[in-house]
């Protein structure tokens, strides 16, 4: 299903000491280390979207078909995470870290907003745990077209309605589906107990190895939704009038600028400032085939627009 | 215009090159469109800087019959300005998306320009008479006094060195909310459409004030927007039918007889997906990047990120040809989504006669295919192949295993030098390539 020859297979680069000869266990940790392989690519994919679709909000009128292909690619990872049940592991973990740096009152706030959204969303056939992040900056020209139409006071209303819907589907766990962390089966027929549990805590380790990444991901999600929603707020300043939703928000650092924590998602990369990212995306993946020249163009609009803030 | 003769029969030459050799390149330089006029004795070319270059094909030597007129700098203009949209505080660019010329009815050119928000008419006409002998003003236009005006005389029209005046005739703004992607001229010379990522209008050439909307793929709310328009063409001879192309692959054929709204397609043109072949790319690959209709209105030609197809326009569920302009890339898809170069649009030309078609690729090589062969070539626009009338030496990318002497190997390629844009002349075999700030002209040699 991934295209062959993409990258280097995780499972090639390791040796694994068998005990005895067993040729089905052998299979099954292959098995399980191709899957988890490609979870780890995936997972590397996922993030490079998300990096991508942050980027689109930094640069000026980012590209729509761009941001709508990235964002369709990032919704087609998560319906497979989802499928795996990945997807809930990763949020059930999340959600488990967050619930210890917040009271839980803001919790059950973001629960009832979420079930409201939900029951909106039963009627559509397939569950949409993310927004079109790319389109989320198009607000601004929804609220152009209304503009066009109506009062400014419109302006505020497209505003707080738009506003919630991008960072609470965010939130997970409350899709209507049911957590569903099934065994991963390996075709495994031997019930040696020794094997199971070996298969077991191979499992876990991979698991829990993508599970962090993928908590530090959704962490980035999150920070998306808010980056999303703090570009927003800061070109068109309205206070929210729902306290409840100023409760959610509180505690998401609303940081446009702390790459730190985007980074966490990426493969061990050294802390660096947010031009360096830019820098250092083409070298990252396993055969970069050009230097860093399409980044430096976007640097350059970025100087570009801060020449025109400034001179202006 | 060689009816039989193939692709690999052609004999390309360097004809020109346009544009600074500077290893630095002004990003302002850098083409962004290529057309030829419908009799081909005009190219234009539109860059990232907002200006457009007109070149004129000179007349024939009568000394060298074997050699066609090279193409001189006819008029330059800027046309677009950088903008700031204050409201939701981004900018807007004045790179030329587009430029579509108006079929010929006097002795002026007319062509339409676009950038992401706005596109203008045109008119470039030709001064080689003066005036002289006005009874108010002096010769160098300053004003008579009237009391010492004594005789009336009539102005005599003198000649003059030529002067190529580009005067905007119309300016159809405010209409887009998204980027624009394409304008295309009506057969009935009368109407336009223009095509951002969500909607299609359609404009009288005269009006400016107001254009009608005839296809909104907005949805109602825009978390749900998963498919946007990609590039879009009204039929060369049909006024009522168009077409349009979407990031998911997608072609919808409408008839704007059907109705005020062409949301629902009359013909939808779709191949449906390689099981085998699926990945978390293939969307991506699949998005259509250009469309264009064959001259004689029969065929369209559609290009995404690995091949050309061209479509038969009375059957919907596949192409009839499909080739492939660079399936090594396949492989390297992670990468290319890495330094985005996934994301380039190419666009892809018909010859005159239908009977091949032009695509480009990366480090400067493009690509031709003759529909009837089934040949294909691969040729480079670079300085080193620069030499007057050189025939251009056909290349090849080596796809793994032995790489044969003067072939290339896929990492070895240039993603940065690539060539977007092409255009082939209507009537002869003469095309214009653009590769980054350079325009280079080639012909086939005369035999």
């Amino acid at each position: 299903m991934f295209p062959k020859g993409t990258k280097r297979k995780f499972s090639d680069s390791r040796e694994e000491p068998v005990a005895g000869g067993e040729d089905v266990n052998q299979s099954s940790l292959a098995a399980v280390r191709m899957l988890s392989s490609y979870s780890l690519q995936r997972q590397s994919l996922l993030d490079m979207s998300l990096i991508k679709l942050q980027l689109c909000h930094m640069l000026v009128e980012p590209n729509l078909c761009r941001s709508v292909l990235i964002a369709n690619t990032v919704r087609q990872i998560q319906e497979e995470m989802t499928q795996d049940g990945t997807w809930q592991i990763m949020t059930q973990a999340l959600s488990a870290a967050n619930a210890a740096a917040q009271c839980s009152a803001d919790r059950l706030v973001a629960t009832e907003v979420l079930c409201r959204q939900t029951e909106a969303a039963q009627g559509e056939q397939v569950p949409k745990p993310f927004p079109v992040v790319g389109s989320e900056g198009c607000p601004a020209e929804e609220v152009l077209e209304e503009e066009e139409e109506a009062a400014a006071a419109e302006v505020g209303m497209t505003m707080s309605t738009v506003s919630p819907q991008a960072p609470t589907s965010y939130l997970p766990g409350t899709f209507g589906m049911d957590p569903c962390w099934e065994e991963e089966e390996t075709g495994e027929d031997d019930d040696d107990d020794d094997e199971e549990e070996e298969e077991d805590s191979e499992e876990c380790g991979s698991g829990s190895e993508g599970e962090e990444r993928e908590r530090d991901s959704l962490v980035e999600d999150t920070r998306t939704a808010e980056q999303v929603f703090g570009t927003f707020e800061i070109k068109n300043p309205a206070p929210s009038p729902d306290p409840a939703l100023e409760e959610l928000f509180s505690d998401v650092d609303a940081s446009y600028y702390d790459l730190d924590t985007v980074l966490t998602g990426m493969q061990s990369v050294p802390k660096m400032g947010p031009y360096d990212l830019l820098e250092s995306l083409s070298s990252h993946g396993p055969s970069p085939l050009s230097s860093s020249t399409s980044c430096r163009s976007d640097l350059n609009e970025l100087d570009h627009i801060m020449e025109i803030i400034v001179g202006s | 215009m060689a009816g039989v003769a193939g692709v690999n029969d052609f004999q390309w030459c360097f004809s020109q090159v346009k544009g600074a050799i500077d290893e630095d390149v002004a990003e302002a330089d850098i083409i962004s469109t290529v057309e030829f006029n419908h009799s081909g004795e005009l190219l234009a070319t539109g860059d990232k800087g907002g200006r457009v270059v007109i070149f004129q094909h000179e007349q024939e030597c009568k000394n060298r019959p074997n050699l066609r007129g090279e193409y001189n700098v006819y008029s330059t203009f800027q046309s677009h300005e950088p903008e700031f949209d204050y409201l939701k505080s981004l900018e807007i660019e004045e790179k030329i998306n587009k430029i579509r010329w108006l079929p010929q009815q006097n002795s002026a050119h007319f062509l339409l320009s676009t950038n992401d928000k706005t596109i203008k008419l045109w008119k470039i006409g030709e001064r080689d008479k003066r005036a002289e002998g006005y009874n108010l003003k002096d010769e160098d236009g300053r004003l008579r006094d009237p009391f010492r005006i004594t005789s009336l005389r009539v102005p005599v029209l003198m000649p003059m060195d030529l002067m190529v005046e580009a005067s905007p005739r119309r300016v159809f703004a405010n209409a887009h909310t998204y980027h624009i992607n394409s304008i295309s001229v009506n057969s009935d010379h009368q109407t336009y459409l223009s095509a951002d990522d969500l909607r299609i209008n359609l404009w009288h050439l005269e009006i400016t004030d107001r254009s009608f909307n005839i296809v909104d793929i907005k949805p109602a709310n825009m978390e749900e927007l998963t498919e946007v328009i990609t590039a879009a063409e009204c039929h060369p001879n049909q006024c009522n039918v168009f077409v349009y192309s979407s990031s998911k692959g997608t072609i919808r054929l409408c008839d704007m007889r059907t109705a005020a709204l062409c949301d629902s397609h009359t013909k939808f043109f779709e191949e449906p997906e390689d099981p085998s072949s699926r990945s978390f790319f293939s969307e991506i690959i699949s998005s259509i990047s250009d469309v264009k209709f064959s001259h004689s209105g029969r065929y369209m030609m559609t290009r995404d990120y690995l091949s050309v197809k061209v479509w038969d326009l009375n059957m919907e569920n596949r192409p009839v040809e499909t080739y492939q302009v660079h399936e090594y890339l396949r492989s390297k898809l992670c990468s290319l989504y890495e330094n985005d170069c996934i994301f380039d649009k190419f666009e892809c030309c018909w010859n005159g006669s239908d009977s091949a078609i032009m695509t480009g690729s990366y480090n400067n090589f493009f690509r031709m295919f003759d529909r009837n062969t089934r040949k294909d070539i691969t040729l480079e626009a670079s300085r080193e192949s620069s030499k007057p009338r050189a025939t251009l030496k056909p290349r090849k990318v080596s796809t793994g295993g032995k790489r044969k002497k003067d072939e290339i190997s896929v990492d070895s390629l240039d993603f940065n030098k690539k060539i977007l844009h092409t255009a082939w002349h209507p009537k002869e075999n003469v095309i214009a390539v653009a590769a980054t700030n350079n325009l280079y002209i080639f012909q086939d040699k005369i035999n």
